[in-house]
């Protein structure tokens, strides 16, 4: 079996975000990047299934440089190899965007299976997996709590609010997950030396076969015209127990709609 | 929750990568249990399976065996960070490392072809039996008995005092094979199931108590010869080059344990108010805050410097004997004069320093007390 796990590189989860001045995008490189957590979930589901199975994972992502370490971190984990988009022209891709290039990537290399996280922490669209599919014309299992692969037949459980319905489809598919299917490892020691060694292809927007005036900030089908930076946490209200403690504090939640 | 990054300065990128490493699982899987486990004095094998198999249980042995080949100077930082975030598992750690010496150091190529793999996966948890109840700092006047019978030894006595007593795999148990004072000791390997091996319930401690201490009795315990590690009688030098390695462990779990007192110092001071200020602006606390960072700091510099002559092939007992010794009494300082910025707090259970100062006595006393580590280095000076 052959998995394609798309990974992105994202600012620490418990880092102060900030957008840039000057072009409204996220500034990358004042917080540390991290793999995306929920693409470890993902990543650790690969490496399940072929660790049951057999086969190969390769790891996809695309952004900057240093997105490099997000796929050395997979690959030390147990991942084969890795494919790493880079290429200034993108910066500052919407959803749209990344998922061609992502398609492109990803296109004519016989993957059985393709996961996703079903959510990345910083744009939180939950949206590429879907788009991806589209773009190469597979069936999409999106949100999986827990996938099964039996032959040729991937069968998943989605999560839903009222419990979860079982979907399935023949691969090639799209498998996005959610952080119930599993619990991620931590890598290992020899598998971070071992990671070193393994391969990682990059491929840039000409490589891909994508025109630059389609993908990057010009291109994008949305823009951020302004911004403004969270004000600071107010003072709380007070309340004194004067005896009606209780009744002012009702009062206060059923005023902020709490009750 | 998240740990400060100290600066260190390593030997290589993969040391580095280690220490990253470490650091990730500290944060997410020791700093958040290390509370709880110990208030609740519940060992944690599953967090040591964890070490095991990132690696970190045998950092310091061969790779061929499946050790991580690295020096000490790396092996004893990644050994300080585990211990800043939750003592009794650094101990845990040192103390496997000791266990595991024997056969590493001592053993034949067939008994390290046997056992080492299990040994270093971590795997199999192990324990090292030296003290005894009649004999502690004396430690060459141990009793417990190896007669021969054949191609076995039968074993009876009582092992004090032992860390993973009745939680290890196995057991590195020096015994007495003649009478001939320490040329008379020798070093067997003991599986926990052998029959006749069992051990006491473990001893109601002052601290670290997700740490298991029980004595082990032998009673009639058969082991094949085949399980001696090196000639009969060398079991005391053994012992006791476990220990100079050992000792600087403990040294690094010390360190760990002092920057992890001086870490909720300065972040207390900063946030407590009196006077109208953080009393972090108050002089009298600042300098209490600074002989407790120089102390660490002095401390970390005499273990690495240990590290750093073992690791050269260089001798390093009076080394390791110091930086026990200076470490550990830094420790229990550094944690006393914690407790005492917290102020009442410090000596409630809500904040975490009052547990490193009862956690911090005890490495006054294991693998040597203070007092033998300066009877090391003081014959050591007038030999
Ligand atoms: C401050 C800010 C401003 C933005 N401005 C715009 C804008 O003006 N217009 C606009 O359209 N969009 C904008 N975006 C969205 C941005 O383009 C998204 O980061 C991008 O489209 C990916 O979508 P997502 O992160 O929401 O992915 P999701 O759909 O939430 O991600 C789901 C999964 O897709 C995969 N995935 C996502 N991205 C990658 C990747 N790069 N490489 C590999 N796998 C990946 C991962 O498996 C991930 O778990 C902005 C985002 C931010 C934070
Ligand atoms: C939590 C814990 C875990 C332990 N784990 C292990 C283990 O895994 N394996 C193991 O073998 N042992 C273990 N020990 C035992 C430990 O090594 C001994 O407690 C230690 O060596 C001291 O021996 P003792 O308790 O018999 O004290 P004693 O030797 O009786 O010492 C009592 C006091 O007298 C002092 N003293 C003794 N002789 C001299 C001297 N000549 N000059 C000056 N002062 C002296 C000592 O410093 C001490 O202050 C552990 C102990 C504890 C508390």
């Amino acid at each position: 079996m052959k998995i394609a796990v798309c990974v992105k590189q994202v600012p620490d989860t418990w880092a102060e975000k900030r957008l840039k001045p000057e072009d409204s995008t996220l500034d990358r490189e004042s917080a540390e990047g991290v793999l995306n957590e929920l693409d470890e979930y993902a990543v650790e589901e690969a490496l399940r299934l072929i660790e049951a199975q057999g086969g190969e994972v390769v790891v996809v992502s695309m952004g900057p440089e240093r997105a490099g370490e997000t796929i050395r971190k997979a690959l030390s984990m147990g991942a084969d190899a890795g494919i790493h988009i880079v290429d200034d022209a993108l910066h500052g891709s919407d959803a749209i965007a990344t998922s061609a290039a992502l398609a492109k990537a990803l296109e004519g290399r016989g993957f059985d299976l393709i996961l996703f996280g079903s959510e990345s922490t910083d744009a939180r669209m939950s949206v590429v997996p879907a788009m991806v599919a589209e773009r190469l014309g597979l069936p999409q299992l999106t949100f999986a709590q827990k996938v099964e692969v039996d032959g040729s037949t991937v069968r998943i459980e989605r999560q839903a609010e009222y419990g979860y319905d079982s979907i399935e489809a023949s691969a090639p598919v799209v498998v996005s997950v959610v952080e119930k299917i599993n619990e991620p490892r931590y890598p290992s020691f020899k598998g971070i030396m071992a990671a070193k060694k393994k391969p990682v292809d990059t491929l840039t927007v000409a490589d891909l076969g994508l025109e630059p005036v389609t993908v990057g900030l010009a291109a994008a089908w949305s823009a951020v015209d302004e911004f403004a930076a969270r004000p600071p946490k107010a003072a709380g209200t007070v309340i004194a127990d004067d005896g009606a403690g209780g009744v002012k504090i009702a009062d206060y939640l059923s005023q902020q709609k709490f009750i | 929750m998240t740990l400060t990054l100290i600066e260190r300065s390593l030997p290589t990128p993969k040391a580095a990568d280690l220490l990253g490493l470490t650091r990730e699982i500290a944060a997410g899987e020791l700093l958040p249990r290390a509370d709880i486990d110990e208030e609740a004095a519940r060992f944690p094998r599953d967090v040591l399976r964890l070490l095991g198999s990132a690696g970190l249980m045998s950092l310091p042995f061969p790779e061929e065996f499946g050790g991580g080949g690295q020096p000490y100077a790396v092996y004893l930082q990644v050994l300080e960070e585990i211990s800043r975030a939750w003592l009794s598992v650094g101990i845990s750690v040192s103390v496997h490392g000791l266990a595991t010496y024997p056969v590493a150091v001592a053993g034949t190529r067939a008994q390290q072809d046997e056992w080492l793999p299990f040994m270093l996966s971590g795997e199999a948890l192990g324990a090292y039996c030296l003290s005894e109840p009649q004999s502690g700092s004396d430690a060459a006047a141990l009793a417990t008995r190896a007669q021969l019978d054949g191609d076995t030894y039968v074993v009876s006595g009582t092992k004090a005092w032992i860390t993973h007593g009745g939680v290890a795999d196995f057991y590195s148990v020096m015994v007495r094979t003649s009478d001939n004072g320490h040329r008379g000791i020798s070093c067997l390997l003991v599986p926990a199931d052998s029959p006749g091996l069992c051990s006491a319930p473990p001893e109601r401690k002052m601290g670290a108590n997700a740490s298991r201490t029980a004595a082990m009795i032998l009673d009639g315990v058969r082991v094949p010869v085949g399980r001696r590690i090196g000639d009969e009688g060398t079991g005391f030098p053994i012992a006791l080059s476990a220990l100079d390695a050992g000792r600087l462990g403990i040294a690094a779990c010390a360190v760990g344990l002092a920057q992890a007192a001086l870490d909720a110092s300065v972040s207390y001071a900063r946030q407590r108010q009196q006077f109208g200020r953080p009393i972090s602006e108050v002089q009298g606390i600042q300098f209490m805050l600074a002989d407790m960072a120089t102390q660490v700091s002095a401390a970390r510099g005499l273990y690495l410097d240990a590290a750093r002559r073992k690791d050269a092939g260089l001798t390093y007992s009076r080394e390791a004997a110091m930086a026990k010794l200076f470490a550990t009494d830094a420790a229990m300082r550094i944690t006393t004069d914690a407790v005492q910025i917290h102020g009442g707090h410090g000596y409630t259970r809500d904040f975490p320093v009052e547990r490193y100062f009862r956690e911090a006595k005890v490495l006054q006393i294991v693998e040597g007390t203070n007092q033998v580590q300066r009877i090391v280095i003081g014959r050591d000076l007038t030999r």
